[in-house]
């Protein structure tokens, strides 16, 4: 009986284990809401971070969406060669990556770079006793550590995918025009007339959520990482691995939202 | 001005502390002597709030430790020197010293505090221009000074030396101690200092206070430390591998 039984003891195990984790992460996000709207305030450290976090990190967003855009343009007139609707490239191209791909693989982008970043630079202050050494400073670490990271990543990122969406509709359009013999002057309005506000709204809505949850990823792992290198490198692969998972989560829960009929 | 009662904590099920008691009269320098992993670390941490005391009380001053009133207001009154530096490696060294006076309550102007920095750092036997540099360009035994002028930069009442000269050459060690004797003298603050380098404490010590086993074993001034006839102690200064503390070979 016992034998039969301890698979579902596992099991039980397994999901005791994984609510205590979403618990923990769901009282460091409301903390770091707390201090949020409670002074001191660090405009030094939100500037690094927004400079960090956002302008750093326009060029890896804009190789990303400008190919991304580009093999798009490719795949669906090849795509829709076979059933004689090259024609829709643009429509196609413009609401793949405002709806979807630009903000999912900024916000993948962000969990690589900035989430990485930011879990193995915390960790490191932690196991070198930085942190303990601003608690004895006066110094709330959740203030000044946390809440400008995740304010500059809530802030920037609509921004970054906004400018991704964009690049990535110029690669779409570029591909277009200069291999596919596409009018430039036809694409640009079928993009334009076919976009609507509720696309463009998802997209910035989806940018905050990802960076948010980018942010809010490195900051946790980084504040439990355990002792040692090895300690620093788990905070940081658990992290980005935490924040990729939220983030095609948290992107099917708000496609849901946006578009369920 | 700080006193412990009966103080435990256990991390897990390792007992750590086993019910600590001590008093650290105001103006004197307590030197915490013990093996690696005796608590003495957490003891400290534990008087700073860094980490919670499972029950026991501390009490600085007669203010709760775990609960003040101004959790603020009793930080600015410690400096700490932490045994790695726990230095800002993102900020160069002159705003490390002053981090305490660049922001909070005792916030001066950016200018009026570079100087009370370098200040400081000459105070500990630095120059003026290692002030512009970032923590990593500097040398174990500097980056230990600048811990120590971050640690006085706002005078402190009370001072606490996290095992001051470990991965320090002799020299530089004995160059630390004396500081710290000098810096503790002449600011008239309360000092306690965790350490196993026996030259820290003849150096720095107006009391001596052994830790084995999460209790104190024997606590007194350190003229006496040579006579105490306290096996635990005995085995310790002398560094003998056989006594009552057990030995890991």
């Amino acid at each position: 009986m016992t034998r039969l039984l301890s698979p579902l003891a596992l099991l039980g195990a397994l999901a005791m284990k994984l609510l205590a984790a979403i618990g923990r992460v769901a009282i460091f996000a409301v903390d770091t809401v707390s201090h949020l709207f409670r002074p001191p305030v660090y405009p030094r450290e939100l500037a690094i971070s927004l400079l960090h976090i956002g302008w750093l990190s326009l060029p890896v967003v804009g190789l990303t969406a400008i190919f991304t855009g580009g093999a798009l343009a490719l795949q669906i007139y090849s795509g829709g060669a076979r059933f004689n609707a090259e024609a829709v490239v643009p429509q196609i191209v413009a609401i793949g990556m405002v709806r979807e791909l630009g903000p999912v693989l900024v916000g993948l982008m962000i969990a690589a770079r900035v989430t990485s970043s930011i879990a193995a630079e915390i960790a490191t202050m932690k196991v070198t006793e930085q942190i303990d050494a601003l608690v004895t400073l006066s110094t709330h670490p959740m203030k000044y550590l946390v809440v400008p990271r995740v304010l500059a990543a809530f802030l920037t990122v609509p921004l970054l995918v906004a400018v991704g969406d964009v690049i990535g509709i110029a690669g779409g359009y570029t591909v277009a025009v200069k291999n596919l013999d596409f009018n430039a002057a036809a694409y640009l309005k079928n993009t334009v007339d076919f976009l609507e506000l509720r696309d463009i709204v998802s997209s910035l809505v989806k940018g905050a959520a990802f960076g948010t949850i980018a942010a809010l990823m490195g900051c946790y792992y980084g504040m439990r990482s355990d002792r040692g290198a090895q300690g620093v490198g788990r905070a940081t692969k658990g992290s980005v691995e935490a924040a990729a998972v939220l983030i095609l989560a948290a992107n099917f829960v708000l496609t849901g939202v946006f578009f369920s009929i | 001005m700080i006193r412990m009662e009966t103080v435990t904590k256990a991390f897990g099920p390792k007992k750590v502390l086993r019910g600590l008691t001590l008093n650290v009269p105001k103006g004197t320098s307590m030197v915490i002597i013990g093996g690696s992993g005796t608590g003495k670390s957490v003891t400290l941490k534990c008087v700073l709030g860094l980490i919670a005391p499972d029950s026991g009380t501390i009490l600085v001053d007669g203010q709760d430790a775990a609960r003040p009133a101004d959790r603020d207001a009793f930080l600015a009154r410690f400096g700490m020197l932490f045994q790695g530096g726990a230095l800002f490696d993102s900020l160069p060294v002159w705003q490390n010293v002053a981090f305490r006076l660049l922001r909070g309550a005792l916030k001066k102007p950016a200018a009026e505090a570079k100087e009370i920095a370098i200040g400081k750092l000459r105070r500990v036997g630095l120059t003026a221009d290692v002030a512009d540099l970032f923590p990593a360009e500097l040398s174990g035994g500097m980056q230990k000074r600048v811990g120590l002028a971050r640690a006085i930069a706002a005078e402190p009442e009370i001072i606490f030396f996290d095992e001051p000269t470990t991965g320090l050459d002799p020299i530089m060690a004995g160059v630390i101690n004396d500081l710290i004797r000098e810096i503790v003298v002449e600011m008239g603050a309360t000092a306690m200092t965790i350490t196993h380098d026996m030259s820290s404490v003849r150096a720095i010590a107006d009391n001596v206070a052994m830790l084995h086993d999460g209790v104190i074993k024997w606590t007194g001034p350190v003229a006496e430390m040579d006579n105490s006839g306290d096996p635990y102690l005995d085995q310790f200064i002398h560094g003998r591998a056989t006594g009552p503390i057990e030995a890991v070979r």
